[in-house]
């Protein structure tokens, strides 16, 4: 029995552990968006000719509305999980999932304004570039994002344990509102530089 | 939360206890914190056998310049042709040798070997917080390693435009022959080698904050944790914006944006690229790339603070401070990057802030030379070949380090940046004294890794080879640095002021071969020790750190029953009242009355009290 508690305890350190190495990773996506900010800054700076010089396509604000709604479905389902509610969880989380996707689409929509106005990736003015890097690589996140997502489903398809679901679902949560706020950070700084 | 309820089969799960393992779980895909750390360690030694090799065929290159070595066209083939070392190799060469020497040998093979070793050990853990996570970053580190090793094969030849890429060379594939697909090799090994090591960062980092056993509180960790500690935060906050550069880059090289290039011409082709700016890639670069050589040297500060204190049979010198300075190279590793770009065409202004951060940098770790110094001092020295290596980290330390104050300085730096002098500085500083440490490391912590013990001869030998021919290779490269010999350059024979320096670059190149060879002689104690050393004992250097009270056979979960809790600082050596010359980490101070002196127990009334009837009755004075 003593064991067992010992165990116990080892298995919580361990998760608050990782739950800790989720944040760290945060602070290391975030430090990567950090870096080409600065350089977007020091690139705009080297001369008139540089920066956005378009408005920004509305569909980042359509973009921006998803992303926040699914941030709120996804706290959702974190709490029916927490209450063992197997099928709220599962409808809510495909709910986000599928905002998520959404996303994606309204974000390549907004690629497709872009080129449209002759905003192009290959550009001789960077900073327009670099519209293209942050979105971007915030995709490529967002990919991610929805992978772990699917994967908090499939635990609650199973299902698995009601712990580890709960745990799971809280650090899925944790990296989708990150997304969210990335996100939020992004549009943000590339609207004041409009 | 999610804690209130434990399902018993997660208990089970998370347990440590494993009980069928195979050869694939236990040497390859392991998730034990030592077995990683082995192959980290044994990779990390391939690679650096491999860099060094390298480094030889350019020295020969530059001490005989004009003369031909049929034998390099034997085996480097059309790169060698009538056995001379054609331009473009050379390039390749110094910029793969200094690439895999800073990342693969002291970066990886440093940290990654020592972090994984002993955090858990020393700060009493079972395993790192994601055994998971940690397979994947050597995983990721050796793919890294095969495919910087594949880009040899390629028809183009390795990258060549040198260690810090930097555009336009790097960016234009048709600008030399290495900036072809040897270049975008380098560039995928490089951003495996990054997730390699975010991965092994934030989960040294959680373990060591997350992890600690009974006791263990920040103030008792040892130095090397510190420093693991402090590098791995380093490596968090610098790596990714390296990744943030090599996207860029990559997309100028392959896709034809224009964010470092602009106005090219490159073989009578006017390139479209227009308005980028090749400054940006190198703040972006040396944002990671100074803070990389803190993360190169600040590892074997740690090692080399536990090996020193244990074998003065000393505390160590002004631990806190010891500890401070750690923090303060962290911190300022972060705001100097400018100092390496001092001549491309920065405002002075802040130049003069660079200059200033760059130089307070000398404050932290002039603490630590003299902390080092002093605990030598009258010290009960013991010359194990870990000690020795140690004590020659201080010296490659403190000579490396001099001269870095001359080129932290703007003005100077005009007239020694790109020379020989810098070469000389980093090689001091950051290569040798950081290849001291870990093989301080590798000797003083080998009976842990493998169960048995090093010939202490062969070490010996190892180690003057070594430190007398580091010191021939380097120290020389002042002189020709300040005579503005310039870095890099395949034939400077082609300019008569520098001809005189060809009879000091063959001494040089003998002294590297000679030092190369020395190293035979740690392989074969290396790898012959494995199975032919003597039998290790428990704790072989009567050390207070707790990796010695785990048992010498390595068991899943290091301590077979309870892990043990800590009630002392690591640095209780010779003191005064106890009979034994060390007191581990793990004796409870009920257990050393005679030994003990008031501030052992930090304020604590009831504690004194007792300590002082103790006292009492024993005719024991203590200053209070």
């Amino acid at each position: 029995m003593e064991n067992e508690e010992l165990e116990v305890a080892e298995l919580l350190r361990t998760r608050k552990a990782k739950k800790f190495s989720l944040w760290l990773g945060l602070i290391g996506m975030f430090m990567m968006f950090a870096a080409l900010s600065s350089g977007f800054i020091v690139y705009t700076a080297s001369g008139v000719d540089k920066g956005i010089k378009t408005i920004l396509p509305h569909a980042f604000i359509y973009s921006t509305a998803v992303i926040i709604l699914s941030s709120v479905t996804m706290h959702l389902a974190f709490q029916a999980a927490k209450r063992g509610q197997f099928v709220k969880q599962k409808s809510l989380l495909l709910f986000t999932i599928l905002l998520g996707l959404i996303f994606l689409v309204l974000q390549l929509n907004a690629w497709g304004i872009l080129t449209e106005r002759g905003i192009y990736f290959i550009n001789n003015n960077a900073s327009q570039s670099f519209i293209y890097i942050f979105t971007g690589l915030h995709l490529a996140h967002i990919i991610a994002g929805i992978i772990v997502l699917f994967r908090c489903y499939i635990g609650a398809a199973k299902p698995i344990a009601h712990d580890y679901n709960v745990f799971r679902m809280d650090l899925g949560a944790i990296f989708w509102h990150f997304l969210d706020l990335l996100w939020i950070y992004i549009y943000v700084f590339l609207l004041l530089n409009q | 939360m999610s804690s209130t309820v434990i399902s018993h089969d997660a208990a089970h799960h998370g347990s440590h206890d494993h009980h069928h393992e195979t050869f694939l779980t236990k040497y390859i895909f392991s998730q034990d914190h030592k077995m990683i750390a082995k192959q980290f360690l044994i990779t990390g030694i391939i690679m650096a056998v491999f860099a060094m090799l390298l480094s030889i065929l350019f020295r020969i290159q530059l001490a005989w310049p004009d003369k031909d070595f049929p034998i390099l066209e034997v085996f480097l083939g059309k790169w060698a042709e009538g056995g001379r070392i054609k331009p473009e190799f050379f390039l390749s060469l110094v910029t793969i040798h200094g690439t895999m020497m800073v990342f693969f040998v002291l970066t990886a093979g440093l940290s990654g070997t020592f972090s994984n070793l002993l955090i858990p050990y020393q700060i009493g853990a079972r395993d790192m917080a994601s055994p998971f996570m940690n397979m994947l970053s050597y995983w990721f580190f050796f793919i890294a390693c095969v495919i910087m090793l594949a880009s040899f094969f390629v028809e183009s030849g390795p990258a060549s435009a040198g260690w810090t890429i930097y555009p336009p060379l790097s960016a234009v594939p048709t600008s030399i022959s290495g900036s072809g697909l040897g270049m975008t090799l380098w560039l995928i090994s490089m951003t495996l080698f990054i997730a390699s090591q975010v991965m092994g960062g934030v989960n040294y980092i959680s373990t060591i904050l997350n992890m600690r056993t009974k006791g263990m509180d920040l103030w008792r960790m040892p130095l090397t944790i510190w420093s693991f500690f402090l590098t791995a935060i380093v490596g968090l906050l610098s790596f990714p914006v390296l990744v943030s550069a090599v996207v860029l880059l990559i997309f100028d090289r392959s896709f034809g944006t224009s964010f470092y290039l602009s106005d090219l011409v490159v073989q009578g082709q006017i390139l479209p690229n227009e308005g980028g700016s090749p400054i940006l890639f190198q703040h972006l670069f040396w944002f990671l790339g100074h803070p990389e050589v803190y993360i190169v040297v600040m590892p074997a500060l740690g090692l080399t603070s536990e090996v020193i204190s244990t074998n003065s049979r000393k505390p160590i010198f002004g631990y806190h401070a010891m500890v401070y300075s750690l923090v303060g190279i962290t911190v300022l590793s972060f705001i100097v990057w400018g100092h390496h770009m001092f001549v491309t065409g920065m405002n002075p202004f802040l130049g003069g802030v660079f200059m200033i951060t760059t130089l307070i940098i000398a404050v932290p770790s002039a603490v630590k030379a003299f902390n080092y110094i002093a605990t030598l001092w009258r010290g009960n020295i013991r010359f194990t070949p870990a000690m020795l290596f140690a004590i020659g980290m201080v010296s490659f330390f403190v000579s490396g380090g001099v001269t870095g104050i001359f080129l932290g300085n703007a003005a100077l730096d005009i007239n020694l940046h790109d020379t020989y002098f810098v070469v000389a500085h980093f090689h001091l500083v950051m290569g040798s004294a950081s290849i001291f440490g870990m093989l301080c490391g590798v000797y003083h912590w080998y009976p842990k890794m493998f169960g048995r013990m090093m010939n202490a001869k062969l070490g010996y030998l190892h180690f003057w080879l070594t430190f007398l021919g580091a010191y021939l290779v380097f120290f020389p490269m002042h002189f020709m640095g300040i005579d503005g010999v310039p870095r890099r350059y395949y034939a400077f024979t082609e300019f008569p002021f520098m001809e005189k320096w060809i009879s000091v670059n063959i001494l040089v190149t003998w002294a590297a071969i000679v030092a190369g060879l020395g190293q035979v002689a740690f392989l074969v104690n290396f790898f012959g020790s494995i199975w032919g050393g003597k039998k290790a004992t428990q704790n072989p250097w009567k050390s207070n750190t707790l990796e010695w009270t785990t048992p010498v056979e390595h068991i899943h979960g290091n301590w077979p029953g309870e892990i043990p809790a800590v009630h002392r600082w690591p640095y209780d050596y010779s003191k005064p009242g106890h009979d034994d010359d060390f007191i581990s980490q793990v004796v409870p101070y009920s257990q050393t009355m005679s030994s003990n002196s008031y501030h052992d127990f930090e304020g604590d009334e009831e504690a004194i009290a007792i300590q002082r009837e103790w006292n009492k009755e024993n005719n024991r004075s203590v200053e209070e």
